[in-house]
């Protein structure tokens, strides 16, 4: 098989900088039995754009949300050994986090929604508007700052949820699926204005998805997962160079590079 | 590391063209023109109502210490203004501090059973008690109890009021998105900053809804107590009015105070609806007007 663009898999890669975040032997375990994620090892470096792909019920959410802090893992460690820990051992996770709906709050307006991470910062107001102002603008918004959410279209909605996600500048931005429920045109415009912003603002992305055309079109590295237990099948480098647009949607390598993700994902979820 | 191409301004095409298109309205001296049906409908049922109700008593010869005609209760409404005024005063009085005190209690019980779980288990069996019991049994006992006459007609009225903001609140504080209760346990929101920020806003809906219920419900508490109470002397509700009036026999004044009892009703509805829709109509699913 040809892997010009598909290299070896992650962990023979030579060692880079240390890593952000290390998911080390991690499983879940849900109160019903039900075992969500199983042994599950992966190292997120600074910078990377990493796609978890797999078939619904493979624990991609749960993991994503694990990362986030939300939901102890039942066996395992999540290590965040480049950021310093608060007195109870609690890392102070340095993230942004968009879920598959936009999550807006509906009685504030879309600067209000992106001030919030500012305000329960502390942030003060003024300068608080200022920032969220500059963040909507960066996600071509400029001239909604006063709309309401219910005023805006879906594809508007989760830009102002990717601009909250961001607004901390945090250093690793974690994303459930966020354009899953968006239209085919929207979504291609959305995934390439998420490249730009990775490029520009030089975050760690984590990106859950189950669409293999997605994941090729925006990772540096794709970890496929399987379902039942949600486990970890490959974990593979796509190694075509940015910046990526509408040429490489319709390029060869790309069609290849779609071909080999699938042929994964299919053995993933024959296993 | 070339730089990428600057994108195109997102509100351009597919995206701007996709928002939802909020109707205009033509409006008439003032109102939306759909408003004037809603209000003129039931103002043309009311006349021909009263029209007929003039009409039959006349024709039939009935006596007004039977059932007096429109007319003769408008005159009354007017000759007895003096007194009638002063018992409405009253009444209303009492039904707006049984409403503040209801939403105050209510709201922050409310937030108080929502922080702690315990609280709530324990408490709330009481408050269902208070709100099941009928007032009209309990209140000679509050009258008995609080000695001050006006001060166990508010109790009684609160007692009435109060359930419907504390059931509501408390449904809506429990309704915030749980995604965006996570999102505040990411940025590592204290429990007031939820509570501000968060709970409460999505509260209000609920919370207004309940107002709605109560501001009627504090008018009947009210007027109810005031029935039981049976008050006499100078500082007597409308209630006092009707029952002094019943056994006078003046049934014309009877009719005049139940008209004031009405209308206030339906001002205090009318007000409680228009502090709702001030404060929803930016946001707010039940505000929304679209055009399909």
């Amino acid at each position: 098989m040809d892997t010009a663009y598909l290299s070896t898999p992650h962990a023979v890669r030579s060692s880079e900088a240390k890593p952000l975040v290390c998911v080390r032997h991690v499983s879940k375990q849900f109160a019903n039995g039900t075992l969500a994620v199983r042994d599950v090892n992966l190292h997120l470096g600074a910078g990377e754009f990493i796609s978890l792909l797999g078939p619904s019920g493979c624990g991609k959410s749960t993991l994503l949300r694990m990362i986030a802090g939300l939901g102890a893992p039942s066996t395992g460690t999540i290590e965040w050994p480049t950021t310093s820990h608060d007195a109870s051992g609690e890392p102070d996770r340095d993230l942004g986090f968009v879920f598959q709906d936009p999550t807006l709050m509906p009685w504030a307006t879309a600067l209000g929604n992106v001030m919030m991470p500012l305000t329960l910062k502390g942030v003060r107001k003024s300068q608080a508007q200022e920032r969220a102002a500059e963040m909507l603008a960066l996600v071509g918004l400029k001239g909604f700052e006063k709309s309401y959410p219910r005023e805006l279209s879906g594809g508007m909605r989760m830009r102002v949820s990717i601009a909250r996600g961001l607004v901390l500048r945090p250093k690793i931005l974690l994303m459930d699926e966020p354009f899953a429920a968006l239209d085919e045109i929207t979504r291609h415009r959305l995934n390439d204005d998420l490249l730009e912003l990775w490029w520009k603002e030089r975050f760690t992305a984590v990106f859950v998805t189950h669409s293999v055309f997605e994941s090729v079109y925006l990772s540096k590295r794709i970890v496929v997962m399987a379902a039942r237990p949600g486990r970890v099948m490959a974990d593979l480098d796509v190694d075509a160079p940015y910046p990526r647009d509408d040429l490489f949607r319709t390029s060869p390598e790309y069609a290849h590079l779609c071909r080999v993700v699938s042929g994964k994902l299919k053995e993933a979820i024959g296993s | 590391m070339s730089a990428l191409p600057t994108p195109a301004p997102a509100h351009d095409g597919t995206d701007a063209e996709a928002r939802p298109v909020f109707a205009t309205e033509p409006r008439i001296l003032g109102l939306p023109a759909s408003a004037w049906p809603r209000l003129l409908a039931p103002i043309v049922i009311g006349v021909l109502a009263l029209g007929l109700w003039e009409f039959l008593v006349r024709w039939k010869e009935i006596p007004p210490y039977v059932l007096p005609g429109p007319l003769l209760i408008g005159q009354t409404l007017i000759a007895d203004w003096g007194t009638l005024s002063g018992s409405l005063w009253i009444t209303l009085r009492i039904t707006f501090m049984a409403l503040a005190a209801a939403v105050i209690v209510g709201v922050a019980l409310a937030v108080l059973f929502t922080q702690s779980k315990w609280l709530e288990m324990s408490l709330l069996p009481y408050a269902v008690i208070l709100q099941v019991t009928p007032i009209v049994a309990i209140a000679p006992l509050i009258i008995i109890w609080a000695g001050d006459i006006n001060l166990s007609l508010l109790i009684c009225a609160w007692i009435v009021a109060f359930f419907p903001i504390l059931s509501n609140t408390i449904l809506g504080l429990n309704s915030a998105d749980h995604n965006l209760i996570n999102l505040f346990q990411l940025y590592g929101a204290t429990r007031w900053q939820t509570l501000r920020h968060l709970k409460l806003p999505a509260a209000l809906p609920y919370f207004l809804a309940g107002l709605k219920i109560s501001g009627g419900l504090a008018l009947i508490g009210a007027v109810v107590a005031e029935f039981v109470a049976g008050t006499g002397g100078s500082s007597s509700g409308l209630a006092y009015r009707i029952l002094e009036a019943g056994y006078q026999l003046k049934i014309p004044r009877v009719f005049a105070a139940l008209i004031m009892i009405s209308l206030s009703g339906i001002a205090i509805f009318l007000a409680t609806s228009w502090i709702s829709h001030l404060l929803l109509r930016r946001w707010h699913e039940s505000a929304l007007k679209r055009e399909n």
